[in-house]
């Protein structure tokens, strides 16, 4: 069976960190990688009328530069390292989008980087850690 | 002569957009007289004299009595309410029907996962109410109250249930007609679903549709100046003042400097695209009216004994209220008229702001709109009228122009500090209502005009001079001119939806069948299996 990874990517070291981890083990079982960019977003955040009017042209800059700012440099590493990649980007509630993501692509475990450990994180609790308790799939987290 | 010329030409040019409003900014200050300290009462007199005939004489027309056993009814009230029964009628109490389907709607059980980071119901609705909750449902209901007796209350509560057919139909079609520019924007309202709609009729509605588009676009105009404007700055002054000491106060008189301050924060917004202060409105504007909502409760709960005599003053006074002009058709008018100014329905203006909404059945959005009249006026304007008559603060002697210092007082009389609290409330809902009503006022303004810099920054000025304006004069011209305005609005807009409703019956039974037949895919649904 073809092994399929979905890493998170967020453009800071441990997504960095993450992405590195998830080349080797592609390449080590010839699997493929989905890079997935979750844009924070609350389907019940509170807008004014002229944010409304411009938010679905809002909406595509923002995931045209996900794609081309944050998801491109990694799809590039991934796809001259030799491996299958395929960039995504989604807008939502960032741990509860890539379980999402993971349900819906099928994929074999979700990598993703740890973000400090402070006392503050530890408390308020990480992406990663909110992605530990939800989802259904087996995953890594790269410290 | 020569002069004129030159700046004619200067207009021409690029230089334009500038000249215009500081134009109006140097006529605005021509006002100020030369010794500003000594005139500063006189100033406020000499605006309201200035506006006074102009407001009284548009609303003569707007209100023009219509007799009803013995009582002279305004026109405008019988057409909202007839419209409202008869939509109510028409889709079959949609307005209760929906309402359980409407709360799915908003929760997001029916959201399209790959379209997140689209404006879901939810933010539609509450973009929506932050325009509709505000001064309506702290000064208008003490008006209705100290005017009509605790009877009025009943009549708004009523009027709020069949306002919420009405925003039923003029949402779905704000959604329906609305535009999608190729840029991505969107934007919708009643000017386009007047002119669209109606056109889809034939050529002899298509001249019709457009007449009253055109119409409801210059009225829309003079509500974003009065009841969107004016007299929002007018009552959160009267309550500054009223909290800072009344007529002992350093800003008794002063209306025209708060006007300058609050235009100013508007214009931040409206002009420089000051996005962030906007941002920190729209979420603080909720949280006022939560701490709103939860203080009230709580003073009926401290009263909780006093409510079933006050439900009982409610109910007697609406059919046989004692000293009230007009007798029981007086507090009913009363009662409907301050609903129709609180919460809009059948105004228009809603469309414009649910008409963004990402969904493909533009009949979700009427439905989650029947949620605005519900929360702005039968829970929100209850428990303001509540407060004021359980507390005692109404009795038949209350000066009626009181306003929203009678609403202050009630909860004072109760929680000692809340006015100072309600004073910061009134002011935000004012600023929060005059930035939605301001995207109104520009949405007909570049209807009429079309799109460009200059006239966007022409009518953007002339908003802040409304601002100074209303927060200098006094309250009856103030009301009059907002109340006749943003009522004038509903004769295009009501006029247009009778055309329309056998379109918005099309779109309503073929959802409704969907739902039923469970054709349509729910988050929530998909979990449970």
């Amino acid at each position: 069976m073809e092994t399929k990874y979905l890493v998170g990517i967020d453009g800071s070291n441990c997504s960095e960190r993450a992405i590195d981890y998830v080349i080797e083990r592609a390449r080590e079982n010839s699997g493929e990688i989905l890079a997935a960019h979750v844009i924070e977003w609350s389907p019940y955040a509170f807008s004014t009328p002229e944010e409304n009017e411009h938010r679905h042209q809002r909406r595509e800059q923002e995931l045209a530069r996900a794609r081309d700012e944050v998801l491109a440099p990694v799809v590039e590493r991934i796809q001259k390292a030799g491996i299958a990649g395929e960039g995504i980007a989604a807008h939502g509630h960032v741990a509860k989008t890539l379980v999402r993501l993971a349900k819906e692509h099928d994929v074999t475990c979700i990598v993703l980087g740890r973000k400090g450990s402070s006392r503050l994180v530890q408390f308020f609790g990480s992406v990663a850690s909110h992605v530990v308790q939800i989802t259904d799939r087996p995953i890594t987290v790269v410290p | 002569m020569i002069r004129s010329r030159s700046l004619a030409q200067w207009c021409a040019g690029k230089g334009c957009a500038r000249a215009i409003p500081s134009l109006l900014v140097l006529t605005l200050f021509s006002l100020l007289p030369v010794s500003v300290v000594q005139a500063q009462d006189s100033l406020d007199e000499r605006i309201d004299n200035l506006v006074r005939p102009a407001a009284d004489w548009v609303s003569s027309i707007i209100f023009y009595p219509i007799s009803l056993g013995g009582v002279g009814v305004p026109f405008v009230l019988i057409w909202l309410v007839v419209a409202a029964i008869v939509f109510t009628a028409y889709f079959r109490f949609i307005n209760l029907r929906a309402l359980k389907h409407g709360f799915h709607l908003i929760r997001g059980d029916y959201n399209d996962p790959n379209a997140a980071g689209e404006v879901t119901h939810f933010q539609a609705l509450a973009t929506a109410l932050s325009g509709t909750v505000g001064l309506g449902n702290i000064a208008g209901v003490a008006i209705a109250v100290s005017l009509g007796g605790p009877g009025a209350t009943f009549w708004m509560i009523l009027a709020g249930f069949l306002g919420m057919s009405s925003k039923f139909v003029e949402c779905t079609l704000g959604v329906k007609y609305r535009n999608e520019y190729p840029d991505g924007t969107v934007s919708g309202g009643p000017m386009y679903y007047l002119s669209k709609g109606l056109a889809e009729r034939g050529p002899s509605f298509a001249t019709l549709g457009k007449v009253l588009a055109v119409l409801f676009a210059i009225f829309c105009i003079g509500g974003s100046f009065g009841g969107g404007n004016m007299f929002q700055a007018n009552q959160s002054f009267a309550q500054l003042v009223n909290v800072t000491g009344g007529e002992s106060s350093w800003l008794y008189g002063k209306g025209w400097l708060f006007g300058l301050i609050v235009a100013a924060a508007v214009g931040m917004v409206i002009i420089g695209g000051i996005r962030s202060i906007a941002r920190v409105t729209s979420r603080v504007v909720p949280f006022m009216a939560t701490i709103y909502i939860l203080a009230g409760l709580t003073i009926i709960g401290f009263n909780i004994g006093a409510v079933p005599s006050a439900f009982g003053a409610i109910l007697s006074g609406a059919f046989s209220p004692e000293g009230v002009a007009g007798g029981f058709i007086g507090v009913l008018i009363l009662g409907v008229q301050r609903a129709a100014f609180s919460n809009e329905a059948g105004v228009g203006s809603a469309a414009i702001a649910h008409s963004a909404v990402m969904t493909k059945r533009p009949v979700t959005e009427g439905i989650v709109a029947l949620y605005e009249p519900f929360i702005d006026t039968v829970v929100v304007c209850t428990i303001t009228a509540l407060v004021i008559i359980i507390t005692g603060t109404w009795n038949p002697d209350v000066d009626p122009s009181a306003g929203v210092q009678l609403t202050s007082d009630a909860f004072a009389s109760s929680i000692s500090w809340f006015p100072w609290v309600l004073t910061l409330a009134v002011v935000l809902f004012a600023f929060s209502t005059m930035i939605s009503w301001s995207y109104y006022g520009l949405k007909s303004w570049t209807y009429l005009f079309g799109e460009s810099k200059a006239s966007d920054m022409m009518y953007k000025v002339l908003f802040l001079v409304f601002v100074v304006i209303g927060a200098s004069m006094q309250l009856g011209a103030v009301i009059g001119f907002s109340d006749a305005m943003i009522f004038a609005m509903a004769f295009p807009n009501l006029l247009g939806c009778y055309f329309l409703l056998p379109v918005v019956k099309r779109e309503l039974n073929a959802y409704w069948s969907d739902l039923k037949a469970g054709r349509l895919l729910s988050s929530r649904h998909q979990v449970e299996e």
